[in-house]
């Protein structure tokens, strides 16, 4: 690891200003991610601000017809959440199957989607389930949040205060984890929300999560097993490396989404 | 140096470091704790789990900086004088370690479980080790230990 400041941010507003008053301020919230990119010296922030005293970052409101999740609210908490387990029990799972219990002891949602690593659990609910990312400065639509492998529409010192989820009428998330690291070879969810079906892919597309848009036609017209499984999804644009071909990627959305209609009813 | 202050095993302990330092560091080197170790240092073996404010987590993983103030509970604080702990006597009893390497973590993550749920099935227990990594025991030994465990800690 290189060098770097540390200070505890005690307000949002401190957060983001002492990032902004940095050579190359980082915010560190659970640092599962960002502990280990610095080991690796894939980064060198000058400053690092911890977001981890942060009160108002943290908790789970229920709006109703949505549930909001702020941003420095742990994985735990979220799998644990009677609000997300009543409303929207896909995402409690989601989040109950990341990695391994020390990761959701400290890995937070605002990392976990700010960070958009193209195999993490949660882009793939807040694209299928079309939440909305709030930061300091505004709120983010999940389709035009995303903006390839690691990279967001997030600006320079732009914080994640919290993700807003609408209740779906059915969701379920699928993935075929990655055996050692847990991350998802593919992981698809599936949603229906005012109507409308969405399916969404991480793990397997090169520029990270993605909308199936041959699944969500198939299952707009028939929301079943069988018809998410009779897609054959091309493997144009889609990840190759050790751990799986494209092809076998392509295959595997399909079994993925058709086990995930299986759970959602 | 900034000086990091928290509290491991009931003791306030304090040292200056630099703000890379890792928790494991901070217990290893500067406080002479080696019974935390270290088997990959990128997050995914579970030799280096500790408790911080009560709950395990890897210690390779945290700034000695992000655990100020914090309560530390180590491998170390577990043993009452010459009498082990429960767990860690089911651990021996069970055969439930070769080289050891990994025991320390598997002990600190399964104290952890049996504190969220007393009496889990085998099923939760091999769940639960998602994190801890062994290359010698095939894990069995390691599962009816904590089973064991978690028997003898509910009394
Ligand atoms: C062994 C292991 C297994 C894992 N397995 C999985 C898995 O199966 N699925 C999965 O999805 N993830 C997995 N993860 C990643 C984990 O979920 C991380 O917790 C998550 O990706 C990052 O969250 P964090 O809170 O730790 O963020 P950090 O590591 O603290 O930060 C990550 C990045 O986000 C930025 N950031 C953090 N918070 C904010 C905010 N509020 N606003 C703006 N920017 C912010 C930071 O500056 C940094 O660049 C795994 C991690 C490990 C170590
Ligand atoms: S040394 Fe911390 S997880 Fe391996
Ligand atoms: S006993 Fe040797 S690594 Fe587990």
């Amino acid at each position: 690891m290189y060098q770097f400041n540390y200070q505890k941010a005690g307000s949002a507003d401190e957060a983001t200003s002492a990032v902004a008053a940095a050579d190359d301020g980082r915010f560190l919230a659970g640092g599962m991610t960002l502990i280990p990119t610095l080991k690796q010296r894939l980064a060198q922030p000058s400053d690092l601000v911890d977001l981890a005293d942060i009160g108002d970052l943290v908790g789970i409101e229920d709006g109703g017809d949505s549930v909001t999740i702020k941003a420095m609210t742990r994985h735990v908490d979220v799998a644990n959440s009677d609000v997300v387990q009543s409303k929207i029990p896909a995402l409690a799972g989601l989040a109950d199957n990341i990695g391994d219990p020390q990761v959701r002891n400290r890995g937070t949602i605002g990392g976990s989607v700010a960070n958009n690593d193209p195999a993490a659990d949660y882009p793939a609910a807040v694209l299928a389930l079309n939440a909305t990312v709030i930061t300091n400065q505004r709120e983010i639509a999940a389709e035009s949040f995303f903006d390839g492998m690691f990279t967001t529409v997030l600006e320079e010192g732009e914080l994640i205060t919290a993700v807003r989820f609408p209740v779906p009428e059915k969701a379920a998330y699928t993935k075929f984890p990655n055996p050692a690291s847990r991350y998802a070879l593919v992981g698809v969810m599936v949603a229906q929300t005012g109507g409308e079906t969405r399916v969404a892919v991480t793990g397997a597309g090169q520029d990270g999560v993605f909308r199936a848009s041959d699944i969500e036609s198939a299952l707009s017209g028939n929301w079943s097993a069988d018809a998410a499984k009779g897609v054959k999804m091309s493997d144009d644009g889609l990840n190759t490396d050790i751990h799986a071909s494209a092809e076998y990627r392509a295959h595997l959305i399909s079994v993925m989404a058709s086990r995930a209609v299986t759970a959602a009813g | 140096m900034p000086t990091v202050s928290m509290t491991v095993n009931g003791k306030s302990v304090s040292a200056e470091v630099e703000p890379r330092t890792l928790l494991v560091q901070y217990l290893r080197e500067s406080l002479g704790m080696t019974g935390t170790h270290v088997g990959c240092d990128t997050s995914q073996c579970g030799a280096c789990v500790v408790h911080v404010n009560g709950e395990s987590l890897k210690s390779c993983t945290m700034l000695a900086a992000q655990a100020e103030g914090a309560d530390v509970a180590t491998i170390e604080g577990l043993a009452n004088g010459d009498e082990l702990h429960p767990m860690q006597e089911a651990f021996r009893e069970n055969h439930g370690l070769q080289c050891g390497f990994c025991t320390p973590g598997m002990v600190m993550s399964a104290l952890d479980l049996v504190q969220k749920n007393p009496d889990p099935s085998e099923q939760e227990v091999r769940e639960w080790l998602e994190g801890n990594l062994c290359r010698c025991t095939g894990y069995h030994n390691i599962v009816k230990s904590i089973l064991a465990g978690a028997e003898a800690l509910r009394g």
